[in-house]
């Protein structure tokens, strides 16, 4: 994964509470199973209904959003419909824990700033200003103030370096795992009734 | 008992403060996984433990007279692909044409792949259905359920704790899941955000396994990562037997392991909530997001906390201030991994009984499994529903999520079981009313949003 640098750029704002990810991307594009140019679908029904915001090919590398932005579905496909839109830092008050996760495993920053200073970057968006972002101090920037946000360590670590989290898990915990699943397998083993049965033996 | 779960899966931690929590099992189906096997290939990984998956396609397969093949297009070759990636990866896949195919949050504890005491995670953020089992069960994106399958393990920040004690006999035609729409609109769409909640009280204690997943089902509509269930006799009593569940000495040596795994009596919470089960009244959601939501006989608020009101209301079609009873509606749904088991289907088939769909009102039942399915029709219920004018169809997710070709068209107004209101949720304009299965009934019956109260 590319790793997360400092960012100046324009925001889009998107002020609604519970911007679910429905709406971010409607159910029947799922049906697509690439990840890769999925930036025509993003918000494609608020689209169709006249809202030009965002979506139909138009982004911006921040979004700065409302509460809960993200909610609902786990649907992956929002997160790379936005990446595809060129966002790579989105702002909101709170998100939905799994759309956030997926953020993270897709190198976008998904900061919390405060309700109270939130205000502050719509007006600032719309006014069509820049911001800058920076992941190590944990501000962004606009007109010379630095607003601050929050976001899990381990996922400003991660997005800062650029880790693959899956094959660190593999690098780093491989001991780890085998210590624990013989644990488990001594004191639950029915829940290893079936790994007893023949083993894949087919190109893996 | 999150405390105990969490505990009896770290397999290491970080500076950070996360845990790196061992995955027990993990659901596939069709939509979420196709980029999670990209992920593998890319990085050359294999899987760490196959016996641990199984597979299933359910969202995008259609449940209107389905043959197979299924035609060509987007669906087939989604479900080919599961199929294909299945056998390269040796996963066992549920075939379409087998009765164990349906939802996937249905045929996991019917098939007793969940169990009490285990980590189970798939692509869907229903996934806290299995919590019911006092599994702790949550959804994840594809690159997780990629990560799951080449390391089994996930990194997980520690939940905060929410109890939500329901005491008390509901009132005839309230189901579980008007308590989820009561404590959802209660608390809002955010209310448990950071939270597991763990339902407790006499109303759970009495309610049977089907009613205990609805209950879970929508844990996550009020921002919770999932919902816990302790379990007891009647958990195990579900289980016995079952394909997939432990046998013999195994089955009495999880048995007192899956005892110890209740909350202990001074257990503390960060939350507590307490609701009296015997006041809650049939629920309709309002709006285009389960908090917006109210019993079926109060008027809609003209104020609500949150931005979206007048705009919800605006897309809805709908008034504050008069109640949704009496509204016509055009489109009757009851499925869903929310309410498509076999007890969700005798609530509603109770209430249909010698009884004729309203005009204009398509009315739909989808079983949420092949199994479910087979024994409805073996109760007589399929008899019923059908004589009544509903359209009988095969298993799958159908109109909860508008991808399989059931869909509801724009401006129409459907009153349905499913577990999400939102904006296109059953296709682009559609209007959609959460409600429980008898709810839905009354209402396909009366033509119009009913209190099923005064249908019984």
């Amino acid at each position: 994964m590319t790793k997360f640098s400092s960012l100046t750029a324009n925001a889009i704002s998107l002020p609604d509470d519970d911007v679910d990810t429905d709406i971010i991307y409607p159910a029947r594009f799922l049906l697509i199973t690439k990840r890769e140019g999925l930036a025509r679908y993003a918000f494609a029904d608020r689209v169709s209904n006249g809202d030009k915001r965002i979506g139909d090919g138009h982004g911006a590398p921040i979004l700065i959003a409302g509460r809960n932005f993200g909610c609902g579905s786990s649907r992956e496909h929002a997160v790379w419909a936005l990446a595809a839109l060129g966002v790579k830092a989105i702002f909101a008050p709170s998100f939905g824990e799994i759309f956030r996760t997926n953020c993270a495993n897709n190198g976008i920053l998904a900061g919390i700033v405060a309700e109270e200073r939130i205000a502050k970057l719509h007006m600032t968006a719309n006014a069509g200003e820049e911001f800058s972002v920076d992941l190590t101090e944990q501000t962004v920037s606009c007109n010379g103030e630095a607003i601050p946000f929050l976001i899990g360590e381990a996922e400003r670590k991660s997005l800062l370096n650029g880790w693959n989290e899956t094959t660190r898990i593999l690098s780093l915990h491989a001991q780890h795992i085998a210590q624990f699943e013989q644990k488990q397998r001594a004191e639950a083993p029915w829940l290893w009734a079936n790994d007893t049965k023949k083993e894949c033996t087919e190109n893996v | 008992m999150y405390e105990k779960l969490w505990n009896s899966h770290v397999v290491a931690g970080d500076p950070t403060g996360r845990a790196l929590i061992y995955i027990d099992r993990h659901l596939l189906h069709e939509v979420s996984t196709p980029q999670s096997f990209e992920l593998l290939r890319a990085n050359k990984l294999t899987l760490h433990r196959p016996a641990t998956q199984l597979a299933v396609a359910d969202h995008a397969v259609p449940t209107r007279a389905r043959t197979l093949p299924l035609p060509s297009g987007l669906a087939r070759n989604q479900v080919a692909l599961l199929e294909a990636n299945c056998a390269e990866f040796c996963i066992e896949l549920l075939p379409l044409d087998d009765i164990r195919q349906g939802i996937v949050h249905v045929i996991s504890p019917e098939q007793g792949f969940t169990l009490p005491g285990i980590t189970l995670v798939c692509g869907d953020s229903h996934t806290a259905t299995h919590g019911a089992f006092g599994a702790l069960a949550f959804g994840i994106g594809a690159s997780e359920c990629g990560t799951v399958m080449a390391t089994q393990c996930l990194w997980q920040n520690c939940a905060k704790t929410m109890r939500v004690q329901f005491d008390g006999i509901l009132q005839h035609g309230v189901s579980t899941k008007d308590l989820i729409l009561a404590l959802i609109g209660q608390i809002g769409a955010a209310g448990a955000s950071g939270h597991v909640i763990e339902f407790a009280g006499s109303t759970i204690s009495a309610a049977s396994m089907e009613a205990r997943m609805s209950l879970c089902n929508m844990a996550i509509e009020a921002g919770s990562r999932t919902g816990l269930i302790a379990p007891d006799d009647t958990t195990f009593n579900y289980l016995h037997g079952r394909p997939r569940a432990p046998e013999g000495p195994l089955w009495d040596k999880a048995i007192s392991s899956w005892q110890k795994l209740p909350s202990d009596p001074d257990s503390l919470f960060d939350l507590e909530l307490s609701i009296d089960a015997t006041s809650v009244a049939p629920q309709v959601s309002w709006g285009t997001s389960p908090d917006q939501v109210g019993a079926v006989d109060v008027p809609v608020p003209h104020s609500f906390d949150g931005s979206g009101t007048v705009k919800a209301l605006s897309y809805m079609g709908i008034e504050a201030g008069r109640p949704l009873e009496g509204l016509p509606i055009d489109y009757a749904f009851i499925g869903s991994c929310t309410n498509g088991r076999i007890e969700d289907l005798r609530a509603a088939a109770t209430i249909i009984r010698g009884r004729k769909v309203a005009p204009k009102v398509t009315a739909l039942v989808v079983p949420g499994s092949g199994e479910v399915k087979a024994q409805a029709e073996a109760e007589g219920l399929a008899t019923i529903f059908k004589a009544a004018g509903f359209e009988w169809h095969d298993s799958g997710c159908s109109l909860c999520v508008a991808m399989n070709g059931d869909l509801v068209p724009p401006g129409k107004r459907s009153i349905s079981t499913s577990n999400r209101n939102f904006e296109g949720r059953q296709g682009p304009g559609a209007r959609t009313h959460l409600a429980s299965p008898a709810t839905v009934a009354a209402s396909a019956i009366a033509g119009c949003i009913a209190d099923v109260r005064k249908c019984l």
